[in-house]
């Protein structure tokens, strides 16, 4: 047995190499930053396996927890240093430092030969450190610290390039729209600060067990505020907007931080509070419907989007949104589950899309690729197990969790659970449409790869070497992420279709409640679950179908469509013109109200113009003296009178005003 | 008599002396700023006496390293100094801060370098001896003692033509409602025969200051507009943005925020607990709008420097807001933010100007780009920002955290709105101080970074800003050490509040009607 605190290395290894990596890191050799980096991922990953293992081996406890000093503490709130280990964390701990490690050996290959490798190596183990921090923390408020810490991971390298204008202002978005979800969990603390005078989770939901009668009321507050939050880190709408621009990024950022980690963390979060959402139907409901519509919008942004990112991008939010609608329907277990194979299979599209721009020196427009298959075969290989995985066909892994939400939601007892299967369905067909878009457009038809030396890229050291399959240290964590997108899902083969669900079992100490119910009727509807099974895997089938006719068979096709609605589909290619919209009706009238009504009127005219007007009336009254100094210290004096005179006036007189 | 009963007058006359000393040195070559390190290093150094000797098991409310002397006999004037948790780090605060504001303006002075040093420890003086003070006119003695060196300091060392105006606006928007101080101080005086601040706490405690609840109102209404005109609260902050502007960078650490602070915990709510609590709502809403307000005028700035007055402005009113919910959460977190504003909101003085060192410009216009060329600098900005924008495990989180919770707890109508308002605050912050990184440090090269080559820091500037980056990150992660000492004072005047709230006529929960008929004067 592992003595539990080795669980402090598990965030503090990273810190450390971050601490390195970024204050000495730009005087070290390569080689070095990378050891650092690797090591410092690598034995935290070892740990988390070693912790699986005793927490699997028989008669382990369900839970391991850890306590340090206190973080904050004043008479009647305290909040400490303390970390919970349960088969939940475990899981996300899993995915964080597995993948994570991956997604480093990646990036020592494919930002070989970026300025700032330093940089980039610190800032990848700063996450690390946020997002282990996150998943262990047994409180709200250290999840806190992680939420936000793993924003600012991310801020720092969507930025990474910082002189592009277009990188500096997508992080500073990122960060923002954040903030605004940050905003509602902040409130959500301070209610369960009142309410429960505890942010740690054993007390909070240990009292809405012991209290079966409370439903609703406060309970839902804190819910949708907590759904507020998790929809900005999770980017669903309507705080979504800050993920496609995400991709500003490196690659590897993307695949780690804005595929298969951070963005995950608002699924978690609720699936962490499920005690507390189980008493709130109408919260539950909420996260069920905004899971929804964010899947199928985003997925119908994707399937018309030219750039490669970007289409996993909406993927990304896509499948959140699918995540989203689980826990909202009570299937935290399914929600989890997908969390887990999409960690696998989109940090492998994106790693493997990242290998295609490498292999084109930088280009990640699709219509300036095709017929790449022959020429990078491993990166097409590896991402055509993800293209798979994530369309849905089995015994691919995203088949299985994708079912189980669907099928989850068809039985769930939201009243409208058939709508949401259906949502979910379509949505089905519109992913295996768009990946299968991608696939075909970028490794199958005529080459649309532009010459090097063509554009203003010829000085690129790159450019000379034309089409490349990557190094083997990038391909490496291709290939092992392709079996996971292949095997992860065999953990959930339900019993209707002759497995065991380990997932399930694994999780049932978590999600206790929600494990009775969920076996209560899969018994008692294998034939519901196969049939609706089949339709899934027939409307992937359509959407490859489809795809393969306007990509493959008649490329021309699609292009023809578009022309039949034009205007439908500039509308979709430009995102619905969400971003203008926000600017349009939010950002700027509130800065030309702060400018006119707020900087100009009041702080210029009422508080601090007293003086300039005075001074002017005095000037001219008097003529004594052109000196600004004289003239302003009468005004000033008699517009401070006036102005103290008034402040007691509201004071004296305005309280009786104030209290009704 | 031991060291721990002088030692608060050592703290408070080192400064002085030193300035004594500096007065009759030659300015010659570096001598001015060795001097003046020497002495705040000196003075830094026996701050440290208190956190290292407070008696944490000692009676709440009781002050300790006291002194009590009589100074005039008629009228009774004591010598009373001491210092309890609410004072204590203030005073650590203050002596930390001044070697750091020497460093950084080792090369920004280069003129007159004797008169800016002898001001500048005569500043620190009228800080410490305003924080240390337990008798009412020695504290109004230094009370009006911090405002003319620092009219001085602005009027001759600020940096454009504007620099006496500022100067003046800032001295009447002080001095006029000290003087209306002075006035309700000695009406008390009058009223209870003494200046002492514990006997007088005292009396107010069991409401026998003066029958005449009027005048006791006028007279805590003179205390507190003259406090927040000097935190400054919203809207009394005329004078801020062009006062800092103008003054130099030394001068601007200390210019806003903790003595008004101090004071409205210290002196408003120890003498006037009833008339604080009636007073709460009000300045609630106030402290919430000025968060918001500050920070949205933050958004449309061109001025560096202006943009952080403003966004001064937004964090002492978090403090207002918190301390004023007479919540132990919000008093702590509040007492916590003042500490917080000062390291914080000093630190980003420091690095806007060593960016003017450098440019010559606080126009963000101008700026762009320089993350490539001052890696040092950048680095530093964004950890100062993270540190104001409340990034947990940085110090801000753990203030702001706590003030809004406490925020959240107080039993004032409309606490819910006022918290929720209040809490846009952590994106507005995020998002002018994001704006302000990206103008000056991201993106392509501006005007003046193209123009002008610059070093990134050198040795001195480390040595300036690496101790602050240390506390942040030590108070952000460790702050029950810190906090002990402030809990204490936040739990005593919270105890206070609830018992008025139990005593007192109708508490604010009941009905506004029995309200109207029994509340303050009319």
């Amino acid at each position: 047995m592992m003595p539990s605190s080795y669980l402090w290395f598990i965030p503090l290894l990273p810190f450390a190499g971050f601490l390195i990596n970024g204050t000495l890191g730009r005087k070290l050799p390569r080689a070095a930053v990378t050891a650092v980096a690797l090591l410092c991922t690598a034995i935290p990953a070892a740990l988390v396996a070693w912790l699986w293992s005793t927490m699997m081996a028989a008669g382990a406890p369900e839970s391991i927890e850890i306590i340090s000093r206190p973080w904050i503490a004043i008479t009647g709130f305290h909040v400490d240093f303390a970390f919970t280990v349960d088969h939940l964390t475990l899981i996300m701990l899993g995915v964080v430092t597995g993948v994570g490690f991956l997604i480093h050996l990646y990036s020592a290959g494919y930002m070989a030969h970026e300025e700032g490798y330093w940089r980039f190596f610190a800032y990848l183990n700063l996450f690390m450190f946020f997002m282990s921090v996150l998943v262990l923390a047994s409180s709200f408020l250290l999840l806190f610290v992680g939420w936000e810490g793993v924003g600012l991971a991310s801020y720092l390298l969507i930025g990474f390039y910082f002189k592009k204008d277009s990188a500096a202002n997508a992080g500073k978005k990122a960060f923002i729209v954040n903030r605004i979800g940050d905003f509602g969990f902040l409130l959500a603390m301070f209610l369960i600060v009142v309410h429960f005078g505890s942010l740690d989770f054993g007390h909070v939901f240990n009292a809405i067990t012991v209290n079966p009668d409370w439903h609703g009321g406060v309970l839902t507050a804190i819910a949708l505020l907590l759904v507020v939050g998790a929809a900005g880190k999770s980017a669903q709408i309507p705080l979504y907007v800050w993920l496609p621009d995400a991709m500003e990024g490196p690659t590897p950022v993307s695949a780690l931080i804005h595929a298969a980690t951070m963005v995950t963390a608002g699924i978690y979060m609720v699936a962490r509070c499920h005690t507390l959402f189980d008493r709130s139907p109408y919260a539950l409901g909420v996260v069920a419907i905004i899971g929804a519509a964010t899947a199928i919008f985003a997925a119908g942004i994707g399937m018309v989007q030219h750039d490669i990112k970007r289409v996993l991008a909406y993927s990304t939010v896509s499948q959140l949104g699918y995540m989203f609608l689980a826990c909202g329907v009570g299937a935290y277990t399914a929600g989890i589950f997908h969390l887990l194979t999409h960690a696998f299979f989109k940090a492998l599209l994106f790693l493997a899309a990242g290998s295609v721009i490498h292999a084109l020196s930088g280009e990640q427009d699709m219509r300036k690729m095709g017929g790449l298959w022959k020429k990078i075969p491993v990166t097409f290989w590896t991402m055509t197990m993800g293209v798979v995985a994530i369309a849905g066909i089995p015994p691919w892994a995203g088949f299985f969790s994708k079912d189980e939400i669907l099928f989850r939601a068809f039985t769930s007892d939201n009243p409208l659970g058939k709508l949401l299967w259906a949502v979910g369905l379509i949505t089905a067909g519109m992913t295996s449409f768009y990946m299968f878009r991608l696939w075909f457009k970028t490794f199958f038809g005529e080459s649309r790869v532009e010459e090097a030396g063509h554009d203003a890229h010829h000085d690129d050291a790159h450019a000379t070497h034309g089409v490349h399959e990557s190094p083997w240290i990038m391909l490496l964590p291709l290939v092992v992420l392709a079996i996971l997108s292949v095997i992860g899902g065999w953990v959930g083969v339900p019993a209707a279709l002759g497995g065991h669900n380990e997932i399930e079992h694994f999780l049932a100490p978590v999600f206790e409640t929600g494990a009775t119910a969920e076996a209560a009727t899969s018994v008692a509807s294998h034939g519901l679950e196969l049939t609706l099974a089949a339709v899934s895997v027939l409307t992937a089938a359509l959407g490859f179908f489809v795809a393969f006719l306007f990509y493959f068979k008649k490329p021309g096709t699609a292009s023809a469509l578009a022309q039949r609605a034009p205007g439908l589909y500039r509308i979709v290619e430009n995102k619905f013109y969400i971003d203008e919209l926000y600017n349009v009706v939010l950002v700027t009238p509130l800065l030309m109200f702060t400018r006119l009504i707020l900087a100009g009127v009041i702080d210029g005219g009422v508080v601090n113009g007293f003086g300039a007007l005075s001074g002017a009336t005095t000037r001219g009254l008097s003529g004594l003296t052109r000196r600004m100094q004289s003239g302003n210290i009468r005004s000033y004096a008699g517009w401070l009178a006036v102005g103290a005179a008034a402040v007691l006036i509201v004071m004296i007189f305005g309280r009786a005003l104030w209290i009704h | 008599m031991t060291i721990d009963h002088s030692i608060l007058t050592i703290i408070t006359f080192v400064p002085l002396a030193g300035a004594l000393l500096l007065a009759i040195l030659p300015d010659k070559g570096k001598t001015m700023q060795w001097g003046a390190l020497a002495i705040t290093l000196l003075t830094f150094v026996c701050t440290l006496h208190l956190p290292a000797h407070y008696d944490y098991s000692a009676a709440a409310g009781s002050y300790q390293f006291d002194t009590d002397h009589s100074w005039i006999s008629s009228p009774a004037i004591h010598y009373h100094l001491g210092v309890d948790g609410l004072s204590m780090w203030l005073i650590v605060l203050t002596g930390f801060l001044a070697p750091l504001g020497v460093l950084i303006s080792w090369r920004a002075i280069d003129s007159r370098k004797k008169l800016f040093y002898i001001l500048f420890l005569l500043q620190q003086v009228a800080m410490l001896g305003i924080f240390v003070s337990l008798d009412l006119f020695l504290y109004y003695a230094f009370w009006e003692l911090s405002l003319v060196p620092m009219t001085l300091l602005i009027a001759t060392f600020g940096r454009t033509e504007n620099r006496r105006r500022a100067a003046i606006k800032y001295f009447l928007y002080a001095f006029i409602p000290s003087a209306i101080l002075l006035v309700a101080i000695l009406w008390l005086y009058v009223k209870t025969g003494t200046f002492d601040l514990p006997t007088l706490a005292g009396f107010a405690a069991a409401n026998s200051i003066s029958p005449n609840s009027a005048a006791l109102w006028l007279a805590s209404l003179a205390f507190l507009a003259a406090f927040a005109v000097k935190v400054p609260i919203f809207p009394l902050h005329g004078w801020l943005s062009d006062a800092i502007s103008e003054a130099p960078t030394a001068a601007v650490m200390v210019l806003a925020g903790k003595l008004g602070l101090y004071s409205i915990l210290r002196f408003s709510f120890g003498i006037f607990p009833q008339q604080s609590h009636r007073i709460a709502p009000l300045m609630i809403a106030l402290g919430a709008i000025g968060i918001v307000y500050g920070a949205l005028i933050a958004l449309v700035q061109k001025d560096l420097k202006r943009l952080a007055a403003y966004g001064t402005l937004g964090h002492v009113s978090v403090v207002v807001l918190g301390i004023f919910t007479f919540t132990i959460a919000g008093l702590d977190g509040g007492i916590y933010q003042t500490l917080n504003e000062g390291i914080g909101g000093g630190a980003l003085f420091m690095l806007l100007g060593l960016l003017y060192e450098r440019y010559g410009t606080y126009d963000m216009r101008e700026f762009g780009g320089l993350a490539a060329k001052l890696p040092w600098i950048v680095t530093l900005f964004v950890i100062t920002t993270l540190s104001v924008v409340g990034l947990p495990i940085l110090n801000g989180f753990v203030g702001e955290f706590l003030v809004f919770s406490g925020a959240m707890q107080a039993s004032f109508a409309h606490h819910v709105m006022w918290t929720a308002l209040a809490t846009t605050g952590v994106i507005l912050t995020a998002a002018y101080m994001l704006m302000m990184i990206q103008r000056v440090f991201y993106g392509s090269l501006g005007l003046k970074s193209s123009a002008v080559t610059a070093p990134d820091l050198d040795a001195r500037e480390h040595l300036a800003l690496w101790p602050v980056v240390a506390v942040m990150l030590a108070m952000g992660v460790a702050s029950p050490y810190w906090m002990r000492a402030i809990d204490e004072a936040g739990t005593r005047i919270a105890q206070q509040h609830e018992s008025i709230e139990s005593t007192a006529p109708p508490a604010e929960a009941t009905t506004s009607n029995v309200h109207a008929a029994e509340g303050g004067p009319r």
